[in-house]
């Protein structure tokens, strides 16, 4: 098992907003959490990732870690190839070339973020989080605000990545659909606080199959 | 119309507003006009008493300006990021940035002694909590976003400071740099009106009892032309480079 996730309760001030969320990731295995928004999916792997460690429980996570935000969350001031190479320091600048060849931004390694689309700068956060060879790659909403023809590009491009470079995968989506097509098994959060939805028997996708 | 071109006609109507003024007032040694300083310019300029006096003001702005800055920075950089820190020190701010410059000075001779120690540590005193209070500012409104991404990915430390913390203090380091540097040049001049036995204070220290208003002018406005130059192929040149990736 790569990631060992057991988390007893989580608290803001007086309201818990999780309750008993356990799971765990085999290397290169892709799982999907759904749920309404606002449940706190997006805190879940917060606490997953280790970015906020104010909670009950335990969480065994690889060191090797990549995270693509709901935002593009780049540096706005460094050219799209620094935000490959400041992020990860062992990076060449050949394999950061050949990254962003990848997510179809060769022609732009000099440009600021702020001169590339939303769908770009996307791509260009999930070059980075692709280019340090992650054991466990989290992703939160990704393809949100895409509009749909982004969105399944994106979808089939993370998809590729994954096939070569298969990290464990966690990723949050209130997609269904979006779920069928990366993940090869779902999980659900319901309640207040959210907690793993018992009962549902959790289909077995074959992301291979769905092309 | 090229910015060059409307500080030339911005700094030529100040002249003309100056000349109507001295015609005005009809007496040299009350206000001289631009004219009357030429001669008493030149020959300080020659004498060397001027590129010496200017000079040693010079390196002791520098030097407390370098002083608050690198303190006030990192004060204002721990304050802002954690408040646990910031509740403990704030009160010692408000002391500090209450306190009159005067008084520091005067404390700063007298403890120190009459030195150039002294003097470089009143006005870096004195600055030290404006320039903490603005980079504060900055480093409370610092985007919790960056410092998930940087945590996650594991950012070398450095890296982090240089590339994700700097960049997002840059603007109100350049606040405190702007405001910072006109507010230690005026310190510095009280400092060596005091205590000091040269620079541009003591200068005008002496002409002030000698009640040669020609002569003050004379120093006060070669420091002003300093700083004009400084800003200009110093300051604004950084700034641009700095915001660059804004106007991309």
């Amino acid at each position: 098992m790569i990631l060992r996730v057991d988390i007893k309760s989580k608290f803001f001030g007086k309201n818990q907003i999780l309750k008993d969320v356990g799971f765990m990731l085999k290397p290169g295995e892709c799982l999907a959490i759904l749920g309404k928004s606002g449940i706190g999916k997006s805190t879940l792997l917060r606490l997953v990732a280790g970015i906020d460690t104010d909670f009950e429980g335990s969480v065994q996570r690889p060191d090797a870690l990549a995270f693509v935000f709901q935002e593009p969350t780049l540096l706005p001031w460094r050219s799209a190839l620094d935000n490959l190479l400041l992020v990860h320091s062992d990076l060449s600048r050949a394999r950061a070339l050949d990254m962003l060849a990848k997510v179809g931004l060769s022609d732009k390694a000099d440009q600021y973020p702020g001169q590339l689309s939303l769908g770009q700068q996307r791509r260009l956060a999930l070059a980075r989080a692709f280019a340090g060879r992650p054991e466990l790659l989290i992703l939160d909403e990704p393809f949100v605000s895409l509009d749909e023809a982004t969105a399944a590009e994106m979808t089939e491009l993370t998809r590729t990545l994954m096939t070569e470079i298969s990290p464990a995968t966690l990723f949050v989506t209130h997609e269904r659909e979006q779920a069928r097509q990366l993940a090869d098994r779902t999980l659900e959060l319901a309640g207040t606080p959210a907690t793993v939805v018992p009962n549902v028997v959790h289909p077995v996708f074959q992301r291979e199959d769905v092309k | 119309m090229p910015n060059s071109v409307i500080r030339g006609i911005s700094l030529l109507a100040f002249m003309l507003m100056w000349v109507v003024l001295a015609k005005l007032a009809g007496d040299p040694s009350v206000l001289p006009s631009p004219g009357d300083l030429v001669q008493p310019f030149l020959s300080e300029l020659a004498s060397g008493a001027l590129l010496y006096n200017l000079g040693v003001t010079v390196l002791r702005v520098i030097a407390a300006f370098c002083l608050a800055m690198s303190i006030g920075v990192v004060l204002g950089l721990l304050m802002g990021t954690r408040p646990g820190l910031d509740r403990w020190l704030d009160p010692w701010l408000v002391v500090f940035l209450n306190l009159p410059a005067l008084v520091l000075i005067v404390l700063c001779y007298l403890w120190i002694g009459l030195n150039e120690t002294a003097a470089i540590v009143a006005v870096t005193l004195n600055k030290i909590p404006n320039v903490t209070t603005i980079i504060r500012e900055g480093a409370r409104a610092l985007n919790p976003e960056l410092k998930a991404m940087a945590q996650v990915f594991r950012m070398r430390r450095t890296t982090y400071l240089r590339h994700v913390i700097l960049p997002q203090l840059a603007p109100f380091i350049a606040g405190a740099s702007r405001s910072g540097i006109a507010v230690i040049w005026k310190i510095v001049l009280v400092v060596e009106f005091l205590g000091r036995s040269n620079g541009i204070g003591f200068q005008i220290h002496l002409y002030f009892q000698l009640f040669d208003v020609a002569m003050v002018l004379v120093y006060s406005l070669s420091f002003i032309g300093f700083m004009l130059v400084v800003e200009w192929l110093l300051l604004q040149p950084a700034e641009r480079r700095v915001r660059a990736w804004r106007l991309a």
